[in-house]
């Protein structure tokens, strides 16, 4: 096997491999299983910098292997995978380091690592499919891999939410995968190929090919949490706080919606989806969850449960922008999906820190703890302007190209409806900035930990949300500069447009 | 050089002997003959990979006289896989069995071996109806092993339905060797042609062997004899013994009655099927106890291999077909190897727990995690999510039923899969509570590695490595 197959091969195996030998560690070997997860973190973040070289200059990447005959297993890079490649490896790595410090001393870690590990390798195996029975793999296996680390409390509660979480996810994976097979047996094997591979497709198949793109949508619909598929998030809140980063920020929300650009540009193609009225029911649909997330999200006390919602409603931001014809409003719909996941891990991370720290877990708390944690706090103001849409955190630049995109298409709903939820973004973000900023603090707080060093909390629960806020900030500030999320959509855009 | 064909047959037979006559070594002897009879039966499927069909007449007399064995692509891969499981369930049995139990499993277990791989290999209807004779009785009486009430109750009715399953294919043997005058496979398939008396036999036998292959509504037999064996008995009924009927089913379908099959009694098969499938989940979700639970799931999983048959009758032949099939087997053989693997851990978890409540399961699982990943794996399996074999199989069958426009398979199995999903997961539920404990991943290898290395069988290895299946079958299967 060439280089160029070896390397998307590697980039899977570089988190898989050592998750399995993780479960063969004891409880208390805790130096090796945290080389081990470092060693294969750092190993797939210098394979991933590696390929985004690669493919910036055109170079192809792909690993084949036949399952059956007419049944390949295929990864391989194109601009869109790469993004969420990069996105994946980057947070996971940051992720690995707060978990080490946030489950220290917790039982069943061997566990817990393990399929830690297997959950990120199935993000990357599903970023780097190149066809759709690949990307079904993977994506059952992440449901697999999730599910463990959803129950992995073992309180009743935590039961309960696995059990909700697989429901829904087992559901939609079987819808996924009724479409798949179908939309197979009418047109054969189903490559992701830029501008989509039906637009040659016989005019007869077309009421069957759009029936199909709403069972898949359907599929893909219940991991991206489009309302009303959306049920399975908030319950699975119960996991431990590393956990929720991953799962809000990259694995599974993300999953879903990659999935569904995926399916728009690279099955349908941009232009059938467009011609058959496929974006306008996406763009309603991705509306409604939109400003349905923003409200529910309104009315939660519990912290991580309004965070739940936001994300409900930031990820659609993603659907949102696939659903809008033009170049543009994909560019926007593009960077989100790496601006809302720099964004939500911060605000996850600061969650676990308020709730390790000081025990707080409700917003009503939350009086005065940026004095108390300041640190945590700013990473937590800066992750929260960014979802507002504020000038220059990242968000900003999302919802900028989003607005132009819609004005371009002539959607100007579209507008009103990013304005609506900015605003109630800030209604439900700016109370909690004042509350933490503006408010004295309380004379107890609920259960509090004082940690012996120099700064609030351990540096293994500091620095990562320091640093994605940092990344969040960046990206928005040098948005123009080359690498940066913005440069990447805007290749990925060009290039699904054929320019 | 020494000819693996018969030596597949007659080195457990020889081993059963041994264990008999010297009952002190009877594990000793008895794995030694397992290792010997698992290597030969590999070096049939190795040769038959190679090479094609191989052929051995027994005692020099020719067609139609003498005891031919003879196999093939289809025969050879179940005689892989079969063999594989009776060698992990062998070394789990090894320390499973204390010394007066290990006394009785080893001779009867060989017995029972041997005629498995007989039925396999058999090229003629008679010998095939001795293998089938032979099979259930060893199967009966190691199922009642324990001597327990409950379960020599349940394998006395076990003894019963299989003595009717083979008196049925006996007179439908018969019946063919009154009108046609052979008995070997591939004579009475030249020789057979449509009629009431062809038609006649066809339903004898093959309802002999659905009956079986405990087919909806003919299962009500399995599941007490299979959960109150003990586990490896329960491992080797579940995951080969149900599977020799099915394959004898199949073959007889493919290879003897091609000429005068027609499309009712494929879809009467395939309703069937479907029954089995949505009320075998439906009872493996609502039972209590973890083996029980995998008794019925069996009945589901047999009822999916039925199910190809109004698919294959639908197929024109050709590449379309020849895929089909080759899915069906792979179905097959994963099931063999995650049932399997599903029953031997589940056979950990009791010994250690001292019950198999699936309720009060919570502290046995936490403290095996080898054996709770084998029940992880083999279910990944059962259920037929990616990665496993069962994946693969069921994404052909599904496409093929699509290309057919016979969309309610798809929704069948479907149901089936969510069903699975449900009692799977039910289970493995089990694995997370609060009580910490001691974490070894392996306890006790000799009963723990064998279990998940057929999870991982049915998961890994036919899931992404399954393509020599389709190489293998092309040697006289495929056509």
């Amino acid at each position: 096997m060439s280089f160029d197959a070896w390397l998307p091969a590697a980039i899977v195996l570089s988190s898989m491999i050592p998750g399995m030998l993780i479960f063969l560690l004891r409880e208390e070997s805790h130096r090796l299983r945290t080389l081990l997860n470092m060693t294969g973190a750092l190993v797939k973040l210098g394979l991933v910098i590696w390929m985004i070289g690669g493919v910036y200059d055109g170079h192809l990447y792909e690993a084949r292997w036949t399952l059956a005959p007419g049944l390949d297993l295929v990864l391989s890079a194109d601009a869109l995978s790469v993004l969420f490649v990069a996105l994946s490896t980057l947070l996971w790595l940051v992720t690995t380091v707060y978990a080490i410090g946030y489950l220290e001393h917790s039982p069943n870690r061997s566990r817990f690592f393990g399929f830690f590990s297997i959950c990120v390798s199935a993000t990357v195996g599903i970023a780097l499919s190149g066809n759709l029975l690949t990307f079904v793999i993977f994506y059952e296996i992440l449901t697999l891999a999730t599910y463990p680390l959803v129950a992995h409390r073992g309180t009743p509660d935590a039961a309960h939410g696995a059990k909700v979480y697989l429901a829904y996810t087992m559901g939609g994976g079987a819808l996924l995968l009724v479409g798949a097979i179908w939309l197979q047996a009418l047109v054969g094997p189903v490559e992701f190929t830029q501008g989509g591979i039906l637009s040659v497709s016989p005019e007869e198949l077309r009421v069957e090919l759009i029936l199909i793109f709403f069972v898949l949508l359907a599929g893909l619909g219940v991991k991206a949490a489009l309302v009303p598929l959306h049920g399975w998030l908030p319950q699975a809140m119960v996991a431990p706080a590393p956990v929720s980063a991953l799962l809000h920020a990259v694995a599974v929300v993300k999953a879903g919606a990659f999935g569904i650009v995926r399916v728009v540009y690279d099955v349908y193609g941009v232009e059938f989806a467009y011609a058959n009225g496929l974006l306008l029911a996406l763009g309603i649909l991705a509306s409604v969850t939109i400003i349905y997330g923003s409200l529910m999200a309104l009315t939660q006390d519990s912290l991580k449960k309004r965070l739940a919602y936001s994300t409900v409603s930031q990820v659609s931001y993603i659907a949102l922008g696939a659903s809008i014809f033009g170049p543009i409003a994909t560019i926007g719909g593009v960077v989100h999906l790496v601006h809302q996941g720099l964004m939500k891990i911060t605000l996850f991370f600061c969650a676990g820190n308020y709730a390790e720290t000081l025990g707080v877990h409700k917003v009503s708390e939350m009086d005065g703890v940026g004095r108390r944690m300041p640190w945590t706090s700013l990473a937590f103001t800066v992750g929260a302007l960014g979802m507002i849409g504020v000038p220059p955190v990242a968000g900003f630049v999302s919802k900028w190209y989003l607005g132009l995109g819609a004005a371009d298409a002539g959607s100007n709903w579209v507008i009103a409806v990013l304005v609506a939820s900015s605003l109630l973004n800030a209604a439900y973000f700016l109370p909690i900035l004042h509350r933490a900023w503006f408010r004295p603090a309380p004379k107890q707080w609920p259960q509090e930990h004082r940690h012996p060093g120099r700064f609030e909390i351990a540096g293994a629960l500091l620095w990562p949300p320091v640093i994605t806020a940092a990344l969040a900030l960046s990206a928005g500030l040098f948005a123009a500069a080359p690498f940066t999320p913005l440069e990447w959509a805007t290749l990925i855009a060009e290039r699904e447009y054929g320019r | 050089m020494i000819d693996a064909l018969p030596l597949a047959v007659t080195l457990p037979l020889i081993g059963a002997f041994a264990v008999t006559v010297s009952p002190l070594h009877a594990r000793g002897l008895g794995l030694m003959a397992a290792v010997l009879t698992v290597a030969s039966a590999l070096s049939v499927t190795a040769t038959v990979w190679s090479d094609g069909v191989l052929r051995a007449d027994l005692g020099g007399w020719g067609v139609p006289l003498g005891i031919a064995l003879e196999a093939d692509g289809l025969s050879a891969a179940f005689l892989a896989m079969a063999n594989t499981v009776a060698l992990a369930v062998s070394v789990y049995a090894g320390g499973y069995f204390k010394q007066e139990s290990a006394r009785h499993f080893w001779p009867l277990w060989l017995l029972l071996w041997s005629a498995l791989n007989g039925l396999f290999l058999a090229a003629d209807l008679f010998n095939l109806y001795v293998t089938l004779e032979l099979l259930g009785l060893s199967a009966a009486a190691l199922g009642a092993i324990t001597g327990t009430r409950e379960a020599v109750a349940a394998n006395l009715r076990y003894l019963l339905v299989g003595l009717l399953g083979s008196m049925s294919y006996l007179l439908g043997v018969s019946l063919v060797y009154a009108a046609y005058g052979v008995l070997d496979i591939g004579l009475v398939a030249e020789a057979i042609e449509p009629g009431p008396i062809a038609w006649t036999a066809m339903t004898l036998m093959i309802g002999g062997l659905i009956l079986k292959a405990a087919l909806f509504p003919m299962h009500f037999w399995l599941p007490p004899a299979h959960a109150n064996a003990p586990a490896p008995v329960s491992a080797a009924l579940s995951a080969l013994v149900v599977k020799a009927a099915f394959y004898l089913a199949l073959r007889l379908w493919l290879d003897v009655f091609a000429p005068v099959l027609n499309e009712a009694a494929a879809n009467l098969l395939g309703i069937l099927g479907a029954a089995a499938v949505v009320w075998g989940s439906w009872r493996a979700l609502r039972a209590e106890r973890l083996k029980l639970l995998a008794a019925y799931s069996t009945v589901a999983q047999m009822g999916y291999l039925f199910i190809a048959f109004p698919l294959l009758a639908a197929t024109p032949p050709g590449l379309a077909r020849d895929n089909l099939l080759a899915a069906v087997v792979l179905l097959a053989l994963t099931h063999g190897f995650a049932k399997a693997g599903f029953f031997l851990a589940a056979g950990m978890v009791q010994k250690t727990a001292g019950h198999d409540r699936i309720d009060d399961l919570g502290g046995a699982a936490q403290a095996l995690p080898a054996a709770t990943f084998a029940i992880g794996l083999a279910g990944v399996a059962l259920i037929g999510l990616p990665p496993s074999g069962t994946f693969l199989a069921k994404w052909v069958m599904l496409e093929q039923a699509m290309i057919l426009g016979l969309w309610w398979w798809l929704v069948v199995m479907m149901v089936g899969t969510l069903l699975a999903a449900a009692y799977i997961f039910r289970v493995l539920s089990r694995a997370f509570n609060r009580e910490p404990t001691p974490y070894r991943f392996v306890n006790d290898a000799r009963t723990e590695l064998p279990a998940l290395l057929l999870g991982l069988i049915a998961t890994f290895g036919l899931g992404i490595a399954a393509q020599p299946l389709w190489v293998l079958l092309e040697q006289g299967a495929f056509g």
